[in-house]
């Protein structure tokens, strides 16, 4: 008999022959208090920022000033950003010695480049969560797992329309469970560790920084 | 990294380690001071106490209903993660699960494997299997890291190196990686980790990753971690390949989302981690990075043999948060090593006589005082005190008995002179006369109470009876009846 | 641990006096009797009575903790109140007796229906009895609280013990580090793994000391036997003193 078929047949002999109801998870997280996006960009940024991000709350006119701005301040050289239109509209605004692509190869081609002169990874993200302070990347096509993880300074934006309440709301808001990318990834601050005598250190093999931009109405102008 | 990894050790020489750690004041100085800081960082998380108790019900539920569907779940999950792409394999025992990942390695010419956290391929004993193989393989989680170098095991399932001080490590460190100088300081300690691994996760063949849960609706593994030790080793290398225990998978995407609440919050007191990566697929077409190949190994190692009986199933309700032993009074003083075994503290005390036998397992059900820290604290209401009397009972079964769902070991501590002392414990309880006898003579000969008594007086003064008993002092008094 | 509702003021109620005490701190045992009879109650002390049978219980002796489980079972056919000066037995006879007999037909209804009316000494008081104790003596002592760990899970009797010494006037309960934090004591744990459980009870008897306090008060006569000879062995002078005697003490200035 298989590995399969003798684990199998061992479980279907003693499972119980009736399962308990199906466990209410919507019902638990349903009648929270709605919020507003004033209250969602707040606490969104005020998570981000415990837990070690810098955050900026910008115009829609103006984050990509913005972006260019802290890049240059970061002495960033070399940028990868991620292919589409905001990448496209921030590689417009940078200065002509910052050197910006698009990923545009796979990764096997220029691992090691990637590895050791990539300065920073400039990313969109498909969506965030306030409570936790977490943004989150469908990775896919136009979404390289690699972007928001090699380069030891994360970039990323965020439209403040696309902020969920909680972790619930965004998954059950986005359908995740019917559209699942092959990688999706929540991150929420800079990689960090407390492994050594419980003493918090980041940078332990993800970005050391992350740098957030909420755009939304309210946001300031460059 | 020429040392081999620690051994297995037997389980019979528990006390004997257990002594040792007792009087290693550093040792005990970092476990106090660890437990401390774990127990704080808890607490802080569940101020709200309705909401902490609705939440553990709410998992404990979860994790009830994915086992009572448990076999259907798996043919679930393999069915949508080969939809997904991702081969899945099927392991009884650490044997197998090491040959499968071994024959991947082999089928992608690969030699160095870099790994993410993986207690179940500690539990299996898998570097120490592809190092006699010739393969290569890097622990990349910093207190992995940390382990490794030090040629020891973890002690700890959340935190592996709670029990070395940095002094610890930078003399690790400064001996085993070049130029790297002696220095205290975490923040610089962990850029030599980061750089001394860099070039690893470059180079590795393989990534090998633990699972924290598998989503059976949509074929996914869902993966937490706050360093991007995983993310790197289930990303860069080619091939990744995720082992898990068959108990982790979940019916629903949804019923992740409490359960990842309370894992993180019991486990470290955060909030959230800095990464859940869920993984669903390899590199699809058109993608630029992600392995190409993603295999799953599926492990039983005596998890059936728990999964078998209605009482002792609940112990695969675990979700690996390392609270019970952050709260463990007995795990706080001697540390992870001293058990001996993969899995420490508490929930390594109820699932080891699983995974080893109640015989390998040895004194571990007995090594408890019973106090319900670790069940207070359990995210999914693991009854531990109560599934520890029953593995007592079990252990000290007539080997012979014949009963419904057999344990492996089964009466491992079968004495027939400790039945002697029950039986005449209880002769003598049970009965009115015999134990008015024994208060008599207790009583009367008090002045004859030895001075040393098995075990007690090794640390505080000899137990010596009343002048009278309270059955004495009530019948001169005429208390009723 | 479940909420419970709690009956009326009886008129008798039983005493299981456990068999620590029994042998041990019989005092305790009539500070408690005292304590019932001051409400003006009727106790009843069964002779036959020994154990709740958590020894062998918890040693993984399940036969041998029903038989001497079975034979107190008979002694409460009244249907009134059992009181027991000591968290742990409660516990056992309150949540353990009903596992233990779970699918014995004849036992099983009459372990359920006990464990109804099982109650800790000092829930007793301030749940049913609600004694009022504002003319004890009123001169300030502090003194540091110890609960059994099975007791405070089982039956709540930390928080008993906090209402009950609130009702006391001059008595200032002190906090210790890590009171939550189990004695080491164990039952046959304490003999089985003398080293461990003797680090915990060392730590336990500091953290008692740190307070100042030399005094504890706890209903587990377990754990008090177990803190107090550890610490008389290391010449510390910590002691501990039952609840009931300690509540005697400070109503008449002695103990009866």
């Amino acid at each position: 008999m298989s590995a399969r078929a003798s684990m199998l047949s061992k479980l279907r002999a003693c499972a119980p022959a009736t399962a308990p109801d199906m466990p209410d998870v919507a019902g638990y997280y349903a009648g929270r208090p709605a919020s507003t996006q004033a209250e969602r960009v707040e606490r969104l940024r005020a998570e981000l920022t415990a837990s070690h991000a810098d955050v900026h709350v910008v115009s829609h006119a103006g984050w990509a000033g913005a972006v260019a701005q802290l890049l240059h301040a970061q002495g960033v050289r070399r940028l990868v950003r991620q292919s589409g239109a905001p990448g496209d509209s921030l590689a417009r605004a940078l200065p002509p010695a910052l050197q910006a692509s698009e990923f545009g190869r796979p990764l096997d081609e220029w691992k090691a480049e990637l590895f050791e002169q990539v300065d920073a990874g400039f990313t969109v993200a498909d969506c965030a969560i306030a409570a936790t302070g977490t943004l989150v990347h469908l990775c896919g096509p136009h979404m390289p797992r690699t972007l928001s993880l090699v380069p030891p300074l994360h970039v990323v934006l965020i439209d403040a329309e696309r902020i969920y309440a909680t972790l619930f709301e965004a998954a059950d808001g986005e359908r995740w469970a019917a559209r699942m990318p092959s990688n999706l990834v929540m991150l929420s601050g800079p990689s960090k560790t407390a492994d050594i005598q419980q003493t918090l250190a980041y940078g332990a093999h993800g970005p050391a920084r992350l740098c957030v931009f909420i755009a939304c109405e309210q946001g300031e102008a460059a | 990294m020429s040392k081999h990894p620690m051994q297995f050790v037997p389980t019979a020489d528990f006390k004997e380690r257990a002594r040792g750690a007792l009087d290693d004041d550093k040792l005990r100085k970092s476990f106090r001071g660890a437990m401390d800081f774990l127990q704080a960082k808890r607490r802080n998380q569940f101020s709200d106490e309705h909401e902490r108790e609705s939440l553990r019900d709410l998992g404990s539920a979860i994790r009830k209903y994915a086992l009572a569907r448990l076999p259907d779940l798996l043919e679930e999950l393999e069915s949508k993660l080969t939809r997904n792409g991702i081969q899945v394999h099927w392991a009884e025992n650490a044997e197998e699960a090491n040959a499968i990942v071994l024959d991947i390695m082999r089928r992608n010419q690969a030699r160095r494997m870099i790994k993410g956290k993986s207690m179940a391929s500690e539990e299996i004993e898998l570097n120490h299997y592809l190092a006699e193989h010739g393969m290569e393989c890097i622990e990349s989680d910093m207190g992995e890291y940390i382990v490794q170098l030090a040629g020891e095991k973890p002690s700890h399932i959340v935190m592996p190196a709670i029990h070395k001080n940095k002094a610890d490590v930078a003399k690790l460190f400064e001996e085993n990686i070049p130029d790297t100088p002696y220095t205290e300081d975490v923040d610089e300690l962990i850029q030599t980790g980061r750089r001394a691994l860099r070039r690893h996760f470059m180079e590795a063949d393989v990534g090998l990753s633990g699972v924290n849960f598998a989503v059976a609706e949509t074929g996914t593994l869902w993966l937490i971690e706050n360093e991007g030790n995983g993310r790197l080793s289930t990303t860069v290398p080619p091939v990744h390949v995720a082992i898990m225990g068959m108990e982790k998978v979940v019916a629903k995407l949804e019923h992740v989302v409490p359960l990842v609440s309370l894992l993180t919050r019991s486990a470290t007191g955060q909030a959230v981690t800095t990464y859940f990566n869920l993984i669903s697929s390899p590199r699809r077409s058109g993608e630029l990075d992600g392995p190409r190949e993603v295999h799953l190994v599926l492990l039983d190692n005596g998890r059936s043999q728990a999964y078998a009986d209605e009482q002792l199933r609940s112990t695969l309700q675990c979700i690996r948060c390392g609270a019970c032993m952050n709260h463990c009074p007995v795990y706080g003083r001697i540390g992870g090593h001293a058990y001996g075994t993969t899995y420490p503290g508490p929930i390594g005390k109820i699932l080891s006589p699983h995974l080893l036998g109640l015989d390998e397992a040895g004194d571990l059900p007995f090594a408890s005082t019973l106090c319900g820290a670790c069940s207070e604290v359990c995210p999914v209401r693991i009854p531990i005190p109560d599934l520890l009397i029953r593995l007592r009972n079990e252990a000290k079964r007539n080997p012979n008995e014949t009963v419904a769902t057999p344990l492996r070991g089964q009466g491992a501590k079968h004495s027939a002179a400790e039945r002697v002392v029950w039986q005449f414990w209880s002769g003598a309880f049970k009965s009115p006369k015999a134990w008015k006898a024994l208060r008599w003579g207790a009583t009367r000969l008090r002045a004859f109470t030895p001075g040393a008594q098995a075990g007690w007086t090794q640390h505080r003064t000899p137990l010596k009876p009343a002048s009278r008993s309270l059955h004495d002092m009530l019948k001169d008094r005429d208390q009723p009846e | 641990m479940q909420a419970r509702n709690y009956p009326p003021k009886p008129k008798d109620v039983y005493l299981f006096g456990t068999c620590l005490i029994d042998l041990f701190v019989p005092q305790a045992g009539m500070d408690a009797v005292r304590l019932l009879e001051r409400e003006g109650l009727t106790v009843h002390f069964p002779q036959d009575q020994s154990c709740c049978g958590q020894p062998a219980y918890t040693s993984g002796d399940a036969e041998a903790a029903r038989k001497v489980a079975r034979a107190q079972m008979k002694l409460f056919a009244q249907d009134w109140p059992v009181i027991v000066p000591s968290g742990s037995c409660a516990g056992m006879m309150r949540e353990h007796w009903p596992k233990l007999f779970a699918d014995d037909a004849a036992y099983g209804p009459q372990a359920t229906a006990l464990a109804e009316r099982v109650f800790e000494l000092s829930e007793f008081l301030v749940h049913v009895l609600q004694p009022d104790y504002s003319a004890a003596r009123a001169e300030p002592v502090k003194v540091a609280l110890h609960t059994s760990c099975s007791a405070r899970r089982e039956m709540g009797t930390r928080v008993h013990g906090l209402s009950l010494l609130a009702s006391l006037p001059g008595v200032e309960v002190v906090e210790h580090v890590r009171e939550s934090e189990c004695c080491g004591f164990g039952g046959t744990f304490s003999l089985r793994h003398p080293d461990i459980s003797g680090a915990i009870v060392r730590d336990k008897v500091d953290s008692i000391a740190g307070t100042g306090c030399q005094r504890f008060i706890t209903a587990d006569c377990g754990c008090m036997l177990n803190i107090s000879t550890a610490a008389q062995h290391r010449s510390v002078a910590v002691a501990g003193t039952h609840m009931a005697s300690f509540v005697c003490e400070r109503l008449t200035g002695e103990s009866a």
